[in-house]
């Protein structure tokens, strides 16, 4: 691992979000009998072994089929279960994006889709299963909510307002071990709001998921040099929280956006096309913007300025254009 | 491997089935050592494989190293793109890679990814990983030489896991309807996907019978009988349908510790396990 990547030397405490959503999901099928598991051969990728044990009969494994999951999870809500189809996110929705299109949002399916190890973090397997253009299509379907969690405390939350929600819901679970960043605020996680972890009023940093914590390493970078920073945990994409966004336009110097995605379509986008039209403001995208070469999660961090000093770099250049 | 005299060099270079042993034997070889330092990869699949990859390579593959776009190559596809080090190692045996790059294997900026990217990796027709996507490319390939009344064949070696995708069946259809008899499906019928059995997970058998009812002329062979399989693949087909090969095979065939287990798909093997392995494959201590 080069210096100055994502994974910072003194992380205390990280936690792993696809245990917080396999214990979570288990916990909602022992209250909901509704609720039924559908995967693509991924028992293992989406730690689904736990649930397996608990419900053999509850777990639909289709095979190495998305298409055919993502259909088959519309007809299983239409007999009246509650699907939560957990699957590489790349493969549900690059492979099955009509069936999510057609049979989910357009047809209103109460199916809640859980995109496992989402942007970079297959790393060494590269662009083919790297999902980050995931973001992008799913925010292009008319209003389907979309949430990103950013550590264990908000992905048990946002599975347990998913379960409730009546309608379809794309879950972006993150399969690298993160710090918890919502300690201590409760609730971790308000549908369509972001949290505000940091108050400041020279800048704005916009996060969410695996990128949260970095955003927090350079708040806490740029604090050092005297600059005031305001970090906002922007879990959900859509709908987004305008009114802190617009707020942090109105109040900050400028808007940098950090994830783990394409910016183009991605949360970067979706601030982008807000402030353009209510409030113009200078920002800068960060993310993995391109097919990345080969290389190691950390090192793809690195090459895409993902880290904390690539954070805190985009933003001091943005105050000085100021 | 030495070039016959004679012989053009885009001929393949092994001659009798020894020949061929020892080629798949050098991919089983390759793809472990460079699996083993990279710290990831699919070993499983890879030497269920290597005998199928041996043999196509080997010994039936017409391609030019020195020119990856020759326009009158056969044309070859790993639709399960997850075995990318037997894949490399191949193409390293036939001089499209030098043999030291394969230690590079799924290091920050190699050449070659855990997945092949033809952009980066000379004598790789198309981007694989996602499964159910080979065949469909095959079918768009022998079209293409069909349309030009070219002899170049396309072969295509697709998971058995992976036939379960729907694109495949699509593509089977349509390969069959236009009678594409310079296309080869290799089916790896390994009896495993990456989590349990195909056969318990959503059953393909009787797999023959079904590509077979799909209008493709199939055959089920020893995918690790090399003359079997150099038989029916350097065979050319006169027929007016498209050739299905279901080679039954073992997934991490050659090292018993491996062989079978569903575990093995992407497990990295440790230092004395290779060597385990190594011995195991050579029949030599290391
Ligand atoms: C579309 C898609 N879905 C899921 C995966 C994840 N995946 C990689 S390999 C694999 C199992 C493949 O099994 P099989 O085709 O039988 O290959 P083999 O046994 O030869 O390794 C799975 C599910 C993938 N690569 N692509
Ligand atoms: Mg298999």
């Amino acid at each position: 691992m080069s210096a100055g990547t994502a994974i910072p030397a003194e992380r205390a405490a990280v936690f792993d979000c696809r245990v917080a959503f396999a214990e979570t999901l288990i916990a909602l099928a022992e209250e909901d009998e509704r609720i039924v598991a559908v995967c693509n051969d991924s028992v293992g990728s989406s730690n689904l072994g736990g649930f397996r044990e608990a419900f053999p009969e509850r777990l639909i494994n289709v095979g190495i089929a998305e298409q055919n999951m993502v259909g088959v999870a519309a007809g299983l809500a239409n007999a009246g279960f509650v699907p939560f189809v957990s699957a590489a996110s790349p493969f549900l929705t690059g492979r099955a994006m009509e069936q999510i299109k057609a049979d989910i949002v357009y047809s209103g399916a109460n199916v809640k889709l859980c995109g496992q190890s989402p942007g970079v973090s297959y790393g060494e397997l590269g662009p083919t299963h790297h999902s980050i253009e995931d973001i992008a299509w799913m925010r292009a379907l008319d209003d389907l909510p979309i949430v990103v969690p950013a550590d264990p405390e908000q992905t048990r939350e946002a599975l347990h307002w998913a379960a409730d929600y009546v309608g379809p819901v794309f879950l972006r679970i993150g399969r690298h071990k993160v710090r918890s960043v919502s300690g201590g605020q409760a609730p971790a996680f308000v549908p369509s709001r972001c949290n505000t972890l940091a108050a400041g009023t020279d800048v704005t940093l916009i996060a969410n998921g695996t990128m949260v914590e970095v955003a927090l390493d350079a708040a806490r970078q740029l604090g050092a040099e005297g600059v005031s920073v305001r970090v906002l945990n922007m879990a959900t994409v859509q709908p987004l929280d305008a009114e802190a966004v617009l707020d942090a336009a109105r109040s900050t110097g400028g808007i940098v956006t950090i994830e783990e995605a394409v910016p183009r379509g991605g949360m970067g986008g979706a601030i982008a096309e807000l402030l353009a039209e209510r409030h113009p403001t200078r920002m800068r995208m960060l993310g993995t913007h391109q097919f990345a070469p080969t290389g190691d999660v950390a090192y793809l961090f690195d090459r895409f300025s993902l880290t904390c000093n690539g954070v805190a770099a985009a933003a001091r250049e943005l105050l000085s254009d100021s | 491997m030495k070039v016959i005299p004679g012989t053009s060099v885009t001929d393949p270079p092994c001659h009798g089935v020894s020949e061929l042993q020892d080629f798949a034997l050098r991919i089983r070889l390759g793809s472990l050592r460079a699996i083993s330092a990279a710290g990831l990869g699919h070993v499983g699949g890879d030497f269920s494989v290597a005998d199928i990859l041996g043999v196509l390579f080997g010994g039936v593959l017409r391609l030019d190293p020195s020119r990856p776009d020759w326009p009158e190559r056969d044309r070859f596809i790993l639709s399960k793109g997850h075995a990318a080090a037997s894949l490399y190692t191949a193409l390293s045996l036939r001089g499209f890679l030098p043999e030291a790059e394969l230690m590079t294997f799924a290091a920050n900026d190699s050449r070659l990814g855990g997945h092949p990217n033809r952009q980066k990796t000379p004598g790789v027709e198309t981007n694989t990983g996602p499964l159910g996507h080979g065949l469909p490319v095959a079918v768009g390939m022998a079209t293409g030489a069909q349309l030009q009344g070219a002899s170049w064949r396309t072969f295509v070696i697709v998971g058995d896991g992976e036939m379960q995708e729907g694109s495949n069946w699509e593509a089977l259809m349509y390969a069959a309807h236009r009678g594409l008899a310079s296309l080869t499906l290799i089916v790896d019928r390994n009896r495993l996907q990456q989590g349990a059995s195909t056969e318990e997970t959503n059953a393909l058998d009787p797999l023959d019978q079904k590509l077979s009812a799909f209008g493709w002329d199939t055959h089920v062979v020893d995918g690790h009988d090399v003359q079997g399989l150099f038989d029916i693949l350097a065979e050319p087909n006169h027929s007016s349908q498209p050739r299905a090969i279901v080679a039954d095979t073992i997934k991490g065939k050659g090292v018993s510790f491996m062989e079978g287990l569903a575990a093995w798909h992407h497990k990295v093997p440790s230092a004395e396990q290779v060597d385990q392995a190594i011995v195991e494959l050579t029949g030599v201590r290391s």
